[in-house]
């Protein structure tokens, strides 16, 4: 089950212009694909998150690009892209008191929709949400997307 | 075993140095009474004689010197000697005014010399050992001083002055250097150059001992400093007026040792200019019992620290003067709270997620003075969850706050974007305009 957990990036930037002009060219530089990207601003700094098609990579030239970056597991959760799939998924993981630290979901070319999470203890979400038939997807996934 | 460059000398017995003192402060008096206008005239406005020092304690009756009369009398006007006695000049960088000329004689050059051997002695620093010095040589006092008191030691000197950190991480190397005389910064800077090149400073070099000083450092700093490159580091004390680099602690790393047949130490109440006793912080003066060429008498330094007269367990009797906290000059009125920027360096380096780089800002928005710490974000104290990150900021916002009495406002900023330095490093930025 643990093959399910996806490896996101995640970096400390200021909030300046061209950080992001930065953090971007030193990917495409490496010919890194971003599946899904958000950042989380907090006045003077942001934290971006991102999934990537090779998180490795981007860890790798991201670091020596000076930048203090970490890889993060986290889920992704499928859901069908009709109402009321955030609605099941949040259900179970409160049922079983399973705390989500941040959230953020994308759409994919297909019908499904993405919800990347990061929770408090994720080998029980990875649990409860497998008993629940909930499908995750892994790296091999995220990489075909 | 502890060795001494001069052992009779280092433990005489106090009440012997005092008679030694009394006798050096006596001759000096009529020395410079004889030999400087200047003084002569200060002197006389200040209603004292040189017959008027008889003994030890007369010395409050001289008037103090000031770096402002070093720049009045610019460039050698203070000078006791013609400058074909002269065998040197160095000249101070002139950041805070014009700059201050020094001049030497031959025996001002023997006298530092022989302080710094006695000093490097202290710290178990003597022959066998390659002493790299990263002090900048030229007019800057660091590099040359450290150079003739390190020959005159026994040691090997490798005289690479301060930069080109690759080639003196390479040197470092190959010539098996044990000990590097640098800034508290420089030191900082090599470490993290080193790791960046592959090398760790701990288990590829033979570096032991760092002899830091040239601008102020904690004793929490000290500690980074001794975990992160495995060596014992040193506070170095000294002042380009009063020569150079002087004075060191010696291994127990209590206080720096003022050889008191050289110099005469007195700490004063930097308002009332009363001398302190033993034990209470002031502003330090020195006396210098032996220069020739520019003697200085109750020159007022400006660092603030606390002096004691008790023999040090390594056995000398001269007196000590504690980690200097800074420097008059360098303290900041906050909202009329006064701050050491070494204060906040102490708090900072006691919260092991904070790098050991940071920058204060002081501002003045609508009439209130502001004071802003940045920090680096490290790889350690990295956490992608917001909370995190602001319960950092909050930690270090209320550590500063319990120590200065102050609110502090505190930035993270991306790790290496703090400015490095090779030399003294800036620490304030102060934009008030007042």
């Amino acid at each position: 089950m643990e093959d399910k957990i996806i490896k996101q990036i995640s970096l400390f930037s200021e909030n300046k212009s061209g950080k992001l002009a930065s953090i971007a060219s030193n990917l495409k530089n490496a010919n890194v694909n971003i599946r899904a990207f958000t950042i989380a601003e907090a006045g003077d700094f942001g934290i971006v998150r991102m999934v990537v098609d090779k998180p490795d990579v981007a860890h790798s030239v991201l670091h020596d690009a000076g930048f203090t970056v970490s890889e993060t597991s986290v889920l992704g959760i499928e859901m069908d892209d009709v109402p009321g799939s955030l609605s099941v998924i949040a259900d179970v993981l409160g049922k079983y008191n399973i705390n989500i630290d941040y959230a953020y979901a994308f759409v994919t070319k297909s019908d499904v929709a993405l919800l990347i999470v990061r929770v408090d203890d994720i080998k029980s979400a990875l649990k409860v949400l497998s008993s629940a038939n909930i499908n995750l997807i892994d790296m091999n996934n995220i990489e075909a997307i | 075993m502890i060795e001494y460059w001069n052992p009779q000398v280092e433990r005489m017995p106090v009440d012997e140095l005092k008679e030694l003192q009394e006798q050096k402060l006596k001759e000096l008096v009529h020395y410079v009474y004889q030999h400087s206008p200047f003084n002569k005239k200060k002197f006389d406005d200040a209603g004292v004689k040189p017959e008027d020092i008889k003994k030890l304690d007369d010395i409050k009756k001289l008037p103090f010197t000031y770096k402002q009369d070093l720049r009045d009398t610019y460039p050698t006007g203070m000078f006791c000697v013609p400058n074909e006695q002269l065998v040197r000049f160095h000249v101070s960088s002139g950041t805070t005014g014009k700059p201050t000329i020094v001049g030497y004689t031959k025996n001002d050059i023997d006298q530092w010399s022989l302080s710094l051997a006695r000093a490097l002695t202290s710290i178990g620093v003597g022959r066998g050992d390659v002493l790299q010095i990263s002090y900048g040589y030229g007019l800057f006092t660091g590099g040359l001083g450290m150079h003739y008191g390190a020959e005159e030691a026994g040691a090997t000197v490798l005289p690479t002055s301060a930069g080109n950190t690759e080639k003196q991480l390479e040197l470092m190397q190959d010539l098996s250097t044990t000990v590097l005389a640098c800034t508290p910064s420089y030191m900082l800077f090599m470490n993290e150059a080193a790791k960046q090149a592959g090398i760790s400073l701990k288990d590829d070099t033979k570096l032991r001992i760092g002899i830091l000083g040239a601008e102020p450092w904690s004793e929490e700093m000290r500690t980074r400093i001794e975990e992160s490159s495995g060596i014992k580091a040193y506070d170095i004390f000294g002042t380009s007026e009063l020569s150079g680099p002087l004075f060191t602690e010696c291994t127990y790393q209590d206080g720096i040792h003022i050889w008191a047949d050289q110099f005469l130490v007195e700490i004063i109440d930097p308002e009332t200019g009363e001398p302190l006793p033993d034990g209470e912080q002031g502003e330090l003066v020195i006396t210098t019992l032996v220069k020739e060429a520019l003697p200085l008498i109750r020159y007022k330094i400006g660092d603030l620290t606390v002096k004691t007269s008790e023999p040090c367990r390594c056995g000398r009797t001269h007196p000590r003067i504690m980690r200097v906290l800074g420097r008059v000059d360098d303290m900041l009125i906050i909202r009329g709270i006064n701050v050491f920027p070494g204060q906040i360096e102490s708090v900072l380096m006691n919260i092991s997620e904070v790098g050991e780089h940071f920058m204060i800002i002081v501002d003045r928005v609508n009439e209130l003075d502001t004071m802003k710490v940045q920090i680096e974000m490290t790889d350690a104290a990295f956490s992608d969850k917001l909370n995190d990150i602001m319960s950092l900021e909050k930690k270090v916002a209320s550590s500063l706050k319990s120590v200065l009495n102050l609110a502090v406002e505190v930035e993270l900023v991306e790790n290496g974007s703090l400015p490095r330095s090779m030399g003294k490093s800036k620490k304030v930025i102060d934009n008030r305009k007042i």
